[in-house]
């Protein structure tokens, strides 16, 4: 990229930003940026909730990550901050968040504070705390197989949430099947993109679905593909394949030992 | 005395008067280190061999000298005389430097100042010369040569601190001067026993006879020179101190002594048009023990109630409780380092407020979790994958250097998780120097159904000795799941490396 081309491409970002006409969101409520779903959604997502993106495979964690950043960089709207907790045998076990790779996903660094709890406890407290001071735009639990996150600790964020308007978006594994107070849990996968000349992986593509929402909104399940440039989900070009069986780990293990 | 005063700290009840020798073995031979003052009366001294002083003095009792321990206590001495002034320094083995330059008024005078000196350390078991002079080299020469031991159970005599600010006390031997050997022997055979004699003497033939380094000593020790003490810590800026005429061992007290203090402290920095960034809070407990916490803010403060509320924090948070013991008698707040804060009104609309809240709650976490796991990002400005992207403490000062900005159109080309170091895998590719066809991570086989690259990376040769460095190569592969990996081949095939190794980098969304 040669120099000149660096301000072009703001330039054009930022066109596109301007030229997108922005679904005026009702209040209290974020949207995703794509209508149908939002429709669906009876509008958005709650402002002072607390949403959980949960993920069942281990290889789908980066997946989940990314749309827990993306409902963040969504909900804290624009230059407020985004606080990021997590703990640290989370961060050996699934790497740390990489700057240039936020900035790929139109999420500026700058923004965000990163706190490394040594212990979930830790990082639930910490989490408590983020969560009821009003000028931080949303934070992002990274709260693993979430042992301590329990009814209680889970009804205490949403409180602090629905007291501040602070979005508190908790990532976990979807194995943990604790009682939670979430305004809205989704179960998210990776989902193969639409791919772009000479089979190069295209944009990125979740499949989500929500599995239960304290408004009532029935359970469904969908297809969505984020788009950088808006900062905003939308449909992807055509049905991607259905997705593939996933074997179970030891019968994988015997057809590489045959 | 410091080693009989410790061992007799440690080990009440033996009878006081039997005369106690340290030793340890020096040169092959047993020799004193260290004496009380009973075997000092008895005319043993530090150097003799044990075998002699047990000639003269068959009572003795000796004991194995411990430096180590000897050296703890006086640090221990040196943290609880940060009560008296900021400015404290050790004089190994045995002494004690207190610069009370502007510390003197809060005591009353000088006298007063150095009295309580003495009573607090007579109180803590302890026999102690004291002087006070106008230079530190001049206060030392004076203890420790003409100084009167002071101990439990004498009385202080009232002039014994009465400072004669003209001259210098004509009495101290030449060995004030801490010469070497062989030239305090000179001295003795030209007939010049005290520091007086030399003072009388011309210069310029001392300097030619003994040096440089002997004439500037006398200069400092004749309080001619003023060469400031080193203190052990670096002084604070400002410091406020409460003192309690009865100790306080409630910690409600105590935070509403440390709130009262930060008010002081506010309104000091106010009038300065300063803010602090970090500050130290000293609670001296009447036992002598001395307990420091600090804390350190993302931007300067002077805002007592957040201060008051970030020390909760860290009383909160420390791992072994405060322990007030018999409590606290004096507490000191020190402000560490100060920058311009200009003074603040908040925005109409409360503007202001929004990252003003977020910064203190940083400055609380940072303070709970340790500062350095609150962290931000910056750019790396490396084309180095690992070295593009690092984290910051939040309460460094901020880089600014701007993040490369995506081409629009284009996928993401760089993961939102970085492994580091990079997580080996099982790579089949259909050519060596090829695209990955399948790989086994984590004990899972993946294949690869769509790719990008290589994005070639070569290594920062120019800054190894031997400018070598494996070149990689990059693919952005997707699975047939749809996950999506970074992966990269580590050296170029056949030119580089024989057998290349594959390495997962990165996870993307």
């Amino acid at each position: 990229m040669t120099d000149s081309t660096i301000p072009l491409a703001r330039l054009r970002r930022d066109i596109e930003r301007l030229a997108v006409p922005i679904a005026a969101a009702a209040p209290g409520v974020f949207t995703l940026g794509e209508t149908t779903i939002d429709a669906r959604l009876g509008g958005g997502l709650a402002l002072s909730g607390m949403h959980e993106a949960t993920h069942d495979s281990e290889g789908d964690f980066s997946a989940a990550c990314a749309f827990a950043l993306m409902l963040a960089v969504r909900a804290a709207g624009d230059g407020k901050q985004i606080l990021i907790v997590s703990t640290d045998p989370r961060d050996r076990q699934e790497g740390q968040l990489y700057g240039p790779g936020l900035v790929e996903l139109g999420l500026d660094p700058d923004r965000i504070v990163s706190v490394h709890a040594p212990d979930e406890l830790a990082a639930l407290r910490a989490a408590a705390d983020i969560v009821s001071v009003f000028g931080v735009g949303a934070v992002l639990i990274d709260a693993g197989e979430a042992k301590k996150l329990d009814l209680t600790a889970s009804r205490r964020l949403l409180l602090a949430s629905e007291r501040s308007g602070v979005t508190a978006i908790v990532l976990r594994s979807g194995q943990s099947r604790f009682a939670s107070a979430a305004s809205t849990r989704w179960s998210v996968a990776a989902a193969p993109s639409i791919p772009l000349a000479a089979n190069a992986p295209g944009e990125t593509c979740l499949r989500l679905a929500l599995l239960r929402h304290r408004g009532g909104v029935a359970p469904f399940e969908t297809l969505l593909e984020w788009n950088r440039d808006r900062q905003s989900f939308n449909q992807p070009g055509f049905a991607a394949p259905p997705l593939l069986r996933d074997f179970p780990a030891d019968a994988e293990r015997g057809q590489m030992a045959a | 005395m410091l080693s009989a005063d410790r061992w007799r700290r440690d080990d009440q009840g033996r009878s006081p008067d039997q005369p106690i020798a340290f030793i340890e073995k020096q040169r092959g031979a047993m020799r004193i280190v260290a004496v009380d003052e009973t075997a000092l009366t008895l005319g043993l001294a530090p150097g003799m061999m044990l075998a002699d002083a047990r000639a003269r003095v068959p009572d003795l009792l000796t004991i194995a000298h411990d430096a180590a321990a000897d050296a703890a206590l006086l640090d221990w001495l040196a943290e609880d005389c940060d009560r008296f002034t900021p400015m404290v320094a050790t004089d190994v083995p045995d002494g004690l430097l207190l610069d009370i330059t502007g510390c003197a008024h809060l005591w009353g005078d000088e006298q007063n100042l150095v009295s309580a000196v003495a009573a607090r350390l007579v109180h803590l078991g302890l026999t102690i010369r004291l002087a006070l002079a106008e230079t530190p080299d001049k206060a030392r020469a004076l203890a420790r040569h003409g100084g009167e031991l002071i101990r439990v159970g004498r009385k202080l005599p009232p002039e014994a601190f009465n400072e004669d600010r003209s001259g210098y006390s004509p009495a101290l031997p030449v060995a004030a001067l801490d010469l070497p050997e062989e030239q305090a022997t000179a001295l003795r055979r030209a007939g010049l026993y005290s520091i007086d004699d030399l003072a009388r003497r011309p210069r310029r033939p001392l300097a030619a006879r003994f040096g440089m380094a002997m004439i500037a000593k006398l200069a400092r020790v004749l309080g001619e020179e003023d060469v400031r003490i080193v203190p052990r810590r670096l002084p604070p800026h400002l410091f406020f101190v409460r003192r309690f005429a009865e100790p306080v061992a409630h910690t409600e007290m105590v935070l509403g002594s440390i709130r009262d203090l930060a008010s002081e402290a506010a309104i000091a920095l106010g009038e300065r048009g300063q803010g602090g960034r970090g500050f130290t809070v000293s609670l001296f407990r009447s036992d002598g023990d001395t307990r420091r916490l600090t804390i350190e803010t993302g931007r300067p403060t002077r805002d007592p109630a957040l201060l008051d509320r970030l020390f909760r924090e860290r009383i909160d948070s420390l791992s072994d409780e405060l322990d007030p013991g018999f409590g606290y008698d004096a507490i000191r707040f020190d402000v560490a380092f100060v920058e311009e804060l200009g003074s603040s009104q908040p925005g109409l609309d409360g503007g202001e407020r929004g990252n003003g809240d977020v910064d203190a709650l940083t400055d609380r976490l940072g303070v709970r979790l340790g500062h350095a796991r609150v962290r931000r990002f910056a750019s790396g400005n490396s084309h180095v994958p690992e070295c593009a992207s690092f984290t910051v403490p939040t309460n460094t000062p901020a880089l600014p250097m701007p993040w490369p900005s995506p081409e629009p159109g284009e996928p993401p080309l760089r993961p939102i998780r970085l492994f580091d170091p990079p997580q080996r895998v099982e790579v089949i590719a259909e050519v060596p120097d090829g695209p990955p066809r399948r790989f086994r991570w984590r004990r899972q086989m993946h294949d690869v159904i769509a790719h990008e690259g290589p994005e070639r990376i070569a290594s920062e040769w120019w800054k190894r000795r031997d400018m070598t460095g494996l070149t990689r190569d990059y693919y952005r592969v997707e699975d047939a799941r749809g996950r999506r990996f970074w992966l990269f081949r580590h050296g170029l095939y056949g030119g580089e490396k024989p057998n290349p190794d594959w390495y997962v980098h990165g996870t993307f969304g």
